[in-house]
This record gives structure tokens, C-alpha cells and sequence, in this order.
């Protein structure tokens, strides 16, 4: 009698999160503002309290898709397991877990030259500690780009939320940088490239 | 006096020349080391003695708040260096520089994880964007443009535009002051009535508007309260003529509950 009682729970408690992963799915998946991902509190809003247990089920299903769910907190990430009001202020995106290769670069709709420019303006951002004035970046990419796309790439740069610039015309990391580029590996990897 | 006057001006060059420092360090993003802190401080302090009118306060005010944002991209300098991001800026330039296309995506795609996103119109949000567009009136309809009429100027009498609730029946002073006879008359001899028994009506609504017309005759002199704390009483006691006590006496709010709790137990005592 007790062994299925107990066996009533457990299906019970997995139906429950068999919705609320479904929930979170539509959640993340599909854009509902401006900006994609969503805020740890709407999540909470939607999939009540216990919505990191329900990204964490989610986000190991997603590993067999080679997807995983990225947390961007609002300051820098904290060092520690991250507390409630710290997750609830943070953006939640789905990204790819694995890196992409060369050839599938084409299926993001950029090109060759596009993508290296923008490597070559965040990594130089980030050596600059964060700001830098657009000018500079536009005479380091004169150097490999012609001068006409130069102008269009920072602009396009821009629009889609990796840079972004200020008043003084200081180009500095915006949300996507944040959300898709891991700045360390990316400054440890160009310090350790031969050339 | 002449030399204190070219020390003023020497002294306002100098504020004006670290103050334009600081803020082409802050805008240009220029090193915010080459502004030397100690000699700043000491130009400063130099000149603050000179300074008597309020335009050179103000100077010497923005040269110090100017200097304080240099000393904030230092603290953030130091800050940057210490974390693991830092790294020698010249160096990673010459890297770059030298990366050719190919080299430099291939090191990007490796610390590169695009956000995923779909984009799939449901079946329901089509339905309701039918639903919305066949609602949806005529761009000549909605942008109708509104027609003015010339209208002739009348005019109304003091009864209509008290018909339509436009003025009141009588000015809010004429009808303090009929209340404040009312108080006058009640009182009778002894000069004080409880505050229940002149406000508390038949109907709570009544009594209310009562209240609301005994706060302004207590607080614009035309009577006075007296609190008997012990015995939980209150006494309204109307004055011969109005008197303003601001200025002349400690004035104090007194707070009276008109709760319909307490408007029915005023009731039920005076029935019993």
C-alpha cells in the first residue's frame, strides 16, 4: 500500500516538472521583448520558486541536443553559489554548449570578415578594460577590412547588441558579448596563438 | 591688490586647465595615470584661500569633482589589472594585428556560443491576428480628421451652474460660518459641548460632512478642543469671535476617529 502511495508521488512530482520544463522550454526558447533570454524573476513568476531546479532538469535534457542554458548575471559573476536575489536579477539564454566549427559559421548569416572583425573588436575592448574610443577600433579594422565596410560592421556590431557606444563615442561590451562570448578563453587563446 | 587680482586669475587658469585634463581623460578614454594626483591636490589647495565669490567656489567645486572621476578610472584601473581579464593591452594588439582572418575566427568560434532562438507563428496567433485585422477599421476611418465648430459665446446663471454642480450652493466660508453659529447655539451656557453630540447625526454620511466642517472650525480659530484624556472625552468649545493662533501658540494636530463603529455605539448611548 505505502510502496504505491509512494510510487503515486513520484509520478505525480514528475508530471509536475514534466510541465514546468515544457513551460521554461517556450519560455526560452522564443523571444517575448525586445532582447531574447529572460529574467530570473519572470521565470520565477511563471514557474514558481523552485524555477532553478526546473532549468537544471531542462538543462541536462539539452546537453544531449548540445544546448545548454546560460545564466548572465546583472554585475560580474559571483564567486560562490549564486544567491536567490542574484538568480532572479540575472538572464537566462539558451546557447550552444559546444563550440561551432568554420563551416557552420555560414548558417549565422556572417561572413568570414564580419565575424573576425568583431573578434578582433571585443578581444581589443576587452585589453582596453572595457571602453575604447570607436575611432581606434575603426583603424584597427581598416587594417584587414576595406575602409567602406568598416563603418557598416561597427554600426552592425552594434545593432545586434554585442557592442554598444556611448555619448563620448566610447564603443564598450553589450548584453550579447555577455551572453555568448567567454571573455577569458577568448583573451587566453589569443595571447596563445602563434602569429 | 593688483597682484592678489593676477594671483586669482593665475589661480582660476590653473583650475580650468586640470579641470579640462580630467575631462579629456574621462571622454577620450586617455591613461587616467597622467594626471598627477599630489600635484592636483596641491594647486587646490594653493589657491582655495583666494577664493571669495561664489563663481570661484564653483570652479574650485567642478575642478574637485572632475578630479575625483579621474581618481574613480584609476581605482578602476587597478581594479582591471588584478582580475584574471588583464592582460598586457599592447601585447594583445600586436597579436591581432598580426592574426590574419582565418586564424582570428577560428580562436573566436572557440570561445563563441550563440544564443538559440525560434521564430514559429502558432496556429492561436494567427487566429487572434484574423480576429484583430477583420476589427480593424479603415485607415481613412481612423484618421478621420476632427472638425472644429464656431460656436456662439452664451451665457449661464448662478442658479444653472449649481444645477449642474459647477459652484456650490452657498461659499464654503458662509457655510463655516453658519455651522460655527449652529456650535454657538448648542453650547448654550456652558460654553462647551462633547464633540459626539454636536457632530453625530442620523444618517453616518452627515455625520462625516459635521467632522469634516469641525476640523476647519478648530483649525481656522473659530473654536477650540478640549481633551479630557482620563474620562476619553472631547469638548468643543466655539470662540466669540475667530481667533488665528498661528505664530502665538504651540499649535497641535489631534486626531478623532469618525469610524462608523464609533458613529453606531454615539447612536445606541443616546437611545438608551
Amino acid at each position: 500500500m505505502e510502496e504505491m502511495e509512494g510510487r503515486q508521488t513520484g509520478l505525480k512530482r514528475k508530471s509536475y516538472y514534466a510541465r514546468k520544463v515544457k513551460r521554461a522550454t517556450h519560455l526560452l526558447f522564443y523571444r517575448r521583448h525586445k532582447k531574447p533570454g529572460v529574467k530570473g524573476w519572470e521565470l520565477k513568476k511563471k514557474l514558481g520558486s523552485d524555477y532553478p531546479k526546473v532549468l537544471n532538469i531542462l538543462d541536462n535534457y539539452l546537453e544531449k541536443l548540445d544546448l545548454t542554458i546560460k545564466t548572465v548575471f546583472e554585475g560580474e559573476k559571483p564567486a560562490e553559489k549564486p544567491t536567490v536575489e542574484e538568480l532572479n536579477k540575472a538572464r537566462f539564454y539558451v546557447t550552444l554548449r559546444g563550440g561551432i566549427t568554420s563551416k557552420e559559421t555560414k548558417l549565422c548569416g556572417w561572413r568570414i570578415d564580419d565575424i573576425a572583425g568583431l573578434a578582433m573588436s571585443i578581444s581589443y575592448i576587452l585589453s582596453k578594460k572595457g571602453r575604447v574610443p570607436r575611432k581606434e577600433v575603426e583603424d584597427l579594422l581598416r587594417n584587414k577590412l576595406p575602409g567602406w565596410r568598416v563603418d557598416i560592421n561597427v554600426n552592425r556590431y552594434i545593432r545586434s547588441g554585442y557592442l554598444a557606444e556611448d555619448e563620448n563615442k566610447q564603443l564598450y561590451l553589450d548584453w550579447r558579448t555577455r551572453a555568448e562570448v567567454d571573455q577569458n578563453v577568448l583573451v587566453d587563446l589569443l595571447l596563445g596563438a602563434e602569429s | 591688490m593688483s597682484s592678489k587680482k593676477q594671483r586669482k586669475k593665475l589661480g582660476e587658469e590653473r583650475l580650468q586647465r586640470i579641470i579640462d585634463l580630467c575631462r579629456s581623460v574621462e571622454e577620450r578614454g586617455l591613461d587616467p595615470f597622467i594626471v598627477d594626483v599630489d600635484d592636483v591636490i596641491a594647486v587646490v589647495r594653493e589657491y582655495f584661500p583666494e577664493w571669495e565669490l561664489p563663481e570661484e567656489f564653483c570652479l574650485d567645486a567642478e575642478a574637485i569633482h572632475q578630479f575625483a572621476s579621474v581618481i574613480k578610472l584609476q581605482s578602476d584601473w587597478v581594479r582591471h589589472r588584478s582580475t584574471s581579464l588583464y592582460t598586457d593591452p599592447f601585447l594583445l594588439e600586436e597579436k591581432i594585428r598580426r592574426a590574419g582572418k582565418e586564424e582570428l575566427v577560428n580562436i573566436f568560434l572557440k570561445a563563441w556560443r550563440p544564443i538559440v532562438e525560434l521564430e514559429q507563428i502558432s496556429p492561436h496567433s494567427l487566429a487572434e491576428a484574423v480576429k484583430y485585422w477583420e476589427s480593424l477599421l479603415p485607415l481613412n476611418e481612423r484618421w478621420l480628421k476632427t472638425d472644429f465648430f464656431k460656436t456662439d459665446a452664451g451665457s449661464a446663471t448662478r442658479e444653472e451652474l449649481v444645477h449642474r454642480r459647477i459652484l456650490a450652493e452657498t461659499a464654503f466660508s458662509e457655510e463655516l460660518e453658519m455651522f460655527w453659529e449652529k456650535l454657538k447655539q448648542k453650547v448654550g451656557e456652558e460654553g462647551k459641548i462633547l464633540y459626539w453630540d454636536f457632530v453625530g447625526a442620523e444618517t453616518y454620511s452627515e455625520t462625516l460632512r459635521r467632522a469634516y466642517m469641525v476640523s476647519f472650525l478648530v483649525t481656522y480659530g473659530y473654536a477650540t478642543l478640549e481633551v479630557h484624556r482620563l474620562e476619553e472625552e472631547i469638548f468643543l468649545k466655539p470662540f466669540e469671535k475667530p481667533k488665528s493662533l498661528l505664530g502665538k501658540e504651540q499649535l497641535v494636530s489631534i486626531p478623532v476617529s469618525v469610524s462608523v463603529e464609533e458613529w453606531r455605539k454615539w447612536r445606541e448611548g443616546k437611545r438608551d
